[in-house]
Parts: structure tokens; C-alpha cells; sequence
């Protein structure tokens, strides 16, 4: 910061120590503020007005109305469809990811030979590049010479055709995620971790089993991680896209069109993008009135030590 | 012996019981590594088969039942998918976008999260609420309008549209950097003021130095977004040679007629393998990072 010029300098001399401080604050601020303005809260706005709106690639937005909603709701058919595969995909996904890593978190939380070891093996999957993830995927689900159904035959199973056949290819997707549980994995680990030892101890005194020690120490303290996780992954579900971009397109008959993915296609391959943004504006509503559902559940079970700290 | 044993029933009874109950506890402890170690190694499997799909003739990758190792190994698949795409020059790509992200997190982030660490003025939990609220927003809500408006400026076709909001700060990079901030004594800040320390200068010159962890997660996490980014480039990228490495492995799926999985694995391979040489690098600052975004704040 120059303050050579004698203006300022005497301007800067002039204020207090609190107005400084504010407007420094703000100062530090400022790129953030403008991103938040441009990026964040222009956009939630626009997409607001935008839903009234047709607009094709070329031409002018003209006011059309609730027109877009009415269409939605009353004449799209695969609609309906496409949000019964995301609450599906959603349905399934976060408990499976959740129980799974927080399972494996409790079993990497023991004293154990190799933590190191296991924690990475876990791990690993869950850096793995999307893309590379679900190409890798697509192969391992191969119906004929695919890693997977090898393994099914193997145990004496028909493997399905994972991704050619509607009833497989939701479950396919769900499995792809899963793979990635490791991420939430290390949350949970570190949750595990900082639950103070002397809780157990004294459990232990008072004679309590390792259930008891489980449920009624492990279980309370982790609620507010376990629901940090719940929120963040609910709303990550809920735009799942680039799983089925890659893997199915949407299909076969739109079992994997998943909600997203058919915004998609209206704003970015044929160019409705009001109808599109009406689209993105009922799941903005369908997220956040979910996400106040669980944020109001949470008083009810979810375990703050301190009281309001929150 | 008998008599002392017998005297104190407790003396007597305490190593029978304990080793009774470790038994049980070494028994179950190796069936809990058993299934760790069946579990783990189910995960670690596709890694596997990708890296050995990615060394295997064509033939070879529709053996029935599958073969692990390659025989010949088929290194010529990656120079080959490098020839079907232009992979080298989508790397490049990739790695701009990656670089320049990184650089624009690390000039702007630090800024704010110190201003809302450390400097206190009316407003500042109100806007750290806003902030918060912002990690959750739903980014495809943004899709559209932050299309119109990159492709009304004209920044189609350019790499603007990744880049630049990284230098408006990350609002979850923001939030962990302030977390650490947070945990340096307050009277460290106040200290250097009454030595007429700038805010900048305390910044740059106590808190930078002292948050290398901090600036390194921010900084993995950075790199990993650009580089696995996939819906950005897909939708602001339309010349070939401007792909980025993400999209045009899909395209490698869609471009080939016959599928050679080998090929196609090992585009996989080399996508994969900067993320897990990182990782090797810096696993530390890996883990730290995930397990800090769980934290309440």
C-alpha cells in the first residue's frame, strides 16, 4: 500500500482506529465481495429471472411468463422421470457411502498393524480422476469379459449387463461412487480421533461393554460430523453428472438420466436455456428445502458438547 | 503357592481373565485385519486392473477368464493413445488451467481469510455466514447465468472462465485458511500492531510463513479440482485443441469405433498418475486437508 502521497496519508491519519480497521477489513475483502456479487449472487438472481424467460442460443430472451414451470410440470414427461433417478440415486448413495465409511473409520480406529497401509488402500480410490474413475468402470462392468462379472461367475452368480440393462445401471452408478467412500472416510477417522480417550476409560470403569462404549459415546460425539457429512453429501447427490455423462449418457431408456444431466441437455444441447434455468431453479428450492430438513432434524440428534457454540 | 493363590481369589482369578479376554481380543482383532485386508484390497483392485489393462494387446484384454499379468507387455498403448488424441497437448492444457487456478487461490484466498481471522470490523460474521452459505449453494444453480455472462464478455474458447474466479477467492479454501488462522494466539497479530506492523506485513511476513500446511492443502485441493474439473471445460471449450486432459478422455470413448480398452486404460493411467504421484509426495497434507473440511466451524 502506497502511502506517499501526502493526501491520503493525512486522510488515513484522520481516522480512527476502528473506522481503519473497517476499512481495511473490507479492503481485504473486496475480491471476494466482487466474486460473491458476480459469481455467486448475480447468478442465483439471473437463473431466478431466467425460468420467466425463453431464450434460445441466438436469439433475445422475451418474457414468457410461468410458462416454463407449467410446461415442467404439466408437460414434460421424462421430468418426473428424471427426478425419481436422482432421489433414487440419492436414496441409495448417501447412507450406503455414509455407513460404509464411517464403518470403516471405526475399523481403522482400532489398534491395528498397517493403519497407515489400510487408511491409503481406502484412500486411494477417492483421488482417482473422475473421468479415469468412471472409464475404469465402464470396463470393470464390461457384460461379457468385465472384471466384475468375472468375479460373480466366479462365485457362481449370472452377472448382469450392468450399463445396457434400466434396472442395472442406477445400482452401476451408485457402485462407481462408492468407490470413493475413502474421502469420507478420513473425516470420519479424524472425528473417531478426537473423541478424548477418557471417556472410554472411565466407561470401561463403570463397566460398560464395547456396544454400550459404542453407542452411547462413539455414536453422540460423531453426530455433528456425520451430519456435516450428510448435508455435503445430499447436496453433491443431488447434481450427480459427470458419472453418467461418461458412463450411459442417460440412458438405457433414461434409467440414469439423472437430474443434472438433463439440465444439461436442455441449456447446453438444445439451447433452451429458460426452460433450463427453471429447471435449475426448482432443484435450488428441492436442495435447500431438504437441507432445512435436516438442518432442523439436527437439534433432535445431532450432539453438541458445548451447548450453543454453534 | 496353592495357599497364597487361593488366599486371594482376586490374584487367582485376574491373569485367567485377562488372558481368557485377550484371547478373544487377538481373535477378533485378526478377524477385523482379515476383513480389512480382503476390503482393502477390493478397492485397490480396479487401480490394478486399469494399469495392467493399460499394458495389454488387444487380444489379450478379452481373455476369458481374465488375465492379470500382460504377456508381451504392450508399453506401445500409450504412445499410441497419445497418437489417437492429442493427449500431450491436452496435458498441457490441463496443467495451465491447473497452475494458473492455483496461483489466483494463493493471492486471493490468504486476503480474506486473514480479514476474517484476525482484523475485527461490523459486518465480518455476517459475511463469514454468507460464506458459509456459499460452500453449500448447489454450483449447477450457477450454470447458466455464469455462462451467459463468460460467453457475453467473450470468453469463450479462452481459459477465463476456470481461472479467473480463483483470484475472487474460493469460499472453501477461505474457510479452512481462516481456520488455521484462527489458531494462532490472538495477541501474536496484536503484538506486531504495536510494533506498527501493517496488516499486510502481518499477514505476509508472520502468518504466510507460519500456515505452509494450510497453503499446501489449500493448494492440493486446488490442483485437484482443475485438474478433475470436467463440466467447466466441457461447456466453455469448444476448439479440439483447447480440451483439457478430463474431457478429452471422455472423448476417447466416444471417438473410438472398435473400443481398445488398453489404450483407453492407459489414457486412464496417465490422467490418474500425477494425482498419485502427489499424493506420494505429499500424503500428509492429503489426509490433514480432507480431515479439516469435517470440522465444524
Amino acid at each position: 500500500m502506497s502511502v506517499s502521497a501526502p493526501s491520503p496519508a493525512a486522510w488515513w491519519a484522520r481516522l480512527g482506529q476502528a473506522r481503519r480497521r473497517t476499512f481495511l477489513g473490507y479492503l481485504f475483502l473486496s475480491p471476494w465481495l466482487v466474486g460473491l456479487l458476480a459469481f455467486t449472487l448475480f447468478p442465483i438472481l439471473a437463473v431466478f429471472g431466467l425460468g420467466f424467460m425463453e431464450y434460445g442460443i441466438f436469439g433475445r430472451p422475451t418474457w414468457i411468463g410461468l410458462q416454463n414451470y407449467r410446461d415442467i410440470f404439466t408437460n414434460d414427461r421424462l421430468f418426473l422421470t428424471t427426478l425419481g433417478n436422482t432421489l433414487y440415486f440419492v436414496a441409495l448413495s448417501v447412507p450406503l457411502s455414509t455407513v460404509i465409511g464411517f464403518l470403516l473409520a471405526v475399523a481403522l480406529n482400532t489398534r491395528l498393524i498397517g493403519q497407515t497401509l489400510f487408511r491409503t488402500a481406502f484412500y486411494v480410490p477417492s483421488i482417482v480422476p473422475q473421468v479415469a474413475a468412471v472409464l475404469l468402470f465402464v470396463w470393470l462392468f464390461h457384460p461379457q469379459i468385465g472384471l466384475i462379472n468375472f468375479a460373480l461367475d466366479l462365485l457362481g452368480l449370472e452377472g448382469p449387463n450392468w450399463l445396457g440393462r434400466p434396472q442395472w445401471a442406477k445400482p452401476a452408478i451408485v457402485i462407481m461412487g462408492l468407490w470413493g467412500v475413502g474421502g469420507g472416510m478420513i473425516i470420519y477417522l479424524a472425528g473417531l480421533q478426537s473423541i478424548p480417550q477418557h471417556l472410554y476409560e472411565a466407561a470401561e470403569i463403570d463397566g460398560a461393554t464395547e456396544m454400550r462404549r459404542f453407542l452411547v459415546i462413539t455414536i453422540p460425539l460423531m453426530t455433528p460430523t456425520l451430519f456435516y457429512n450428510l448435508i455435503i453429501g445430499i447436496i453433491g447427490s443431488f447434481q450427480v453428472f459427470v458419472t453418467a455423462y461418461v458412463a450411459t449418457q442417460g440412458g438405457p431408456l433414461n434409467s440414469t438420466l439423472f437430474y443434472v444431466l438433463y439440465l444439461y441437455r436442455y441449456g447446453f444441447e438444445e439451447f433452451k436455456l429458460g426452460y433450463a434455468s427453471a429447471l435449475a431453479w426448482i432443484l435450488f428450492l428441492l436442495v435447500l428445502a431438504l437441507t432445512v430438513v435436516v438442518f432442523r432434524s439436527s437439534s433432535s440428534w445431532v450432539y453438541y458438547e458445548s451447548g450453543g457454540e454453534r | 503357592m496353592r495357599a497364597v493363590e487361593s488366599a486371594s481369589p482376586l490374584a487367582q482369578d485376574s491373569p485367567s481373565w485377562r488372558y481368557r479376554r485377550s484371547t478373544r481380543q487377538v481373535l477378533r482383532m485378526s478377524a477385523v485385519h482379515l476383513a480389512l485386508v480382503a476390503t482393502g484390497f477390493l478397492f485397490l483392485l480396479p487401480l490394478l486392473w486399469m494399469v495392467s489393462t493399460s499394458l495389454k494387446s488387444l487380444t489379450q484384454q478379452a481373455a476369458w477368464p481374465p488375465e492379470w499379468i500382460p504377456q508381451p507387455f504392450v508399453w506401445r498403448n500409450y504412445p499410441d493413445a497419445a497418437a489417437f488424441l492429442p493427449l500431450v497437448r491436452y496435458t498441457l492444457n490441463s496443467l495451465t488451467i491447473t497452475v494458473l487456478f492455483v496461483i489466483g487461490t494463493l493471492l486471493s484466498c490468504p486476503l480474506i481469510a486473514y480479514a476474517f481471522a484476525r482484523i475485527r470490523f461490523p459486518g465480518r460474521d455476517f459475511l463469514f455466514i454468507v460464506l458459509i452459505a456459499t460452500i453449500m449453494l448447489p454450483g449447477v444453480v450457477r450454470l447458466i447465468p455464469t455462462y451467459l455472462m463468460f460467453r457475453q464478455l467473450g470468453f469463450l474458447n479462452t481459459y477465463l472462465p476456470m481461472v479467473l474466479p480463483a483470484f475472487f477467492g474460493s469460499p472453501l479454501f477461505i474457510f479452512l485458511l481462516r481456520q488455521y488462522f484462527r489458531t494462532f494466539p490472538e495477541e501474536l497479530a496484536d503484538a506486531a500492531r504495536m510494533d506498527g506492523a501493517s496488516e499486510i506485513g502481518i499477514l505476509y511476513r508472520i502468518f504466510m510463513p507460519m500456515s505452509g500446511p494450510a497453503l499446501a492443502v489449500i493448494t492440493i485441493f486446488a490442483v485437484q479440482s482443475q485438474w478433475n474439473d470436467f463440466v467447466d471445460p466441457l461447456i466453455y471449450l469448444n476448439k479440439e485443441r483447447m480440451r483439457t486432459l478430463a474431457v478429452g478422455l471422455y472423448y476417447f470413448r466416444a471417438y473410438q469405433d472398435t473400443t481398445n480398452w488398453g489404450q483407453m486404460m492407459a489414457a486412464a493411467t496417465m490422467m490418474t498418475a500425477p494425482i498419485l504421484i502427489l499424493f506420494a509426495l505429499f500424503q500428509r497434507y492429503f489426509i490433514q486437508g480432507v480431515a479439516l473440511t469435517g470440522m465444524k466451524g
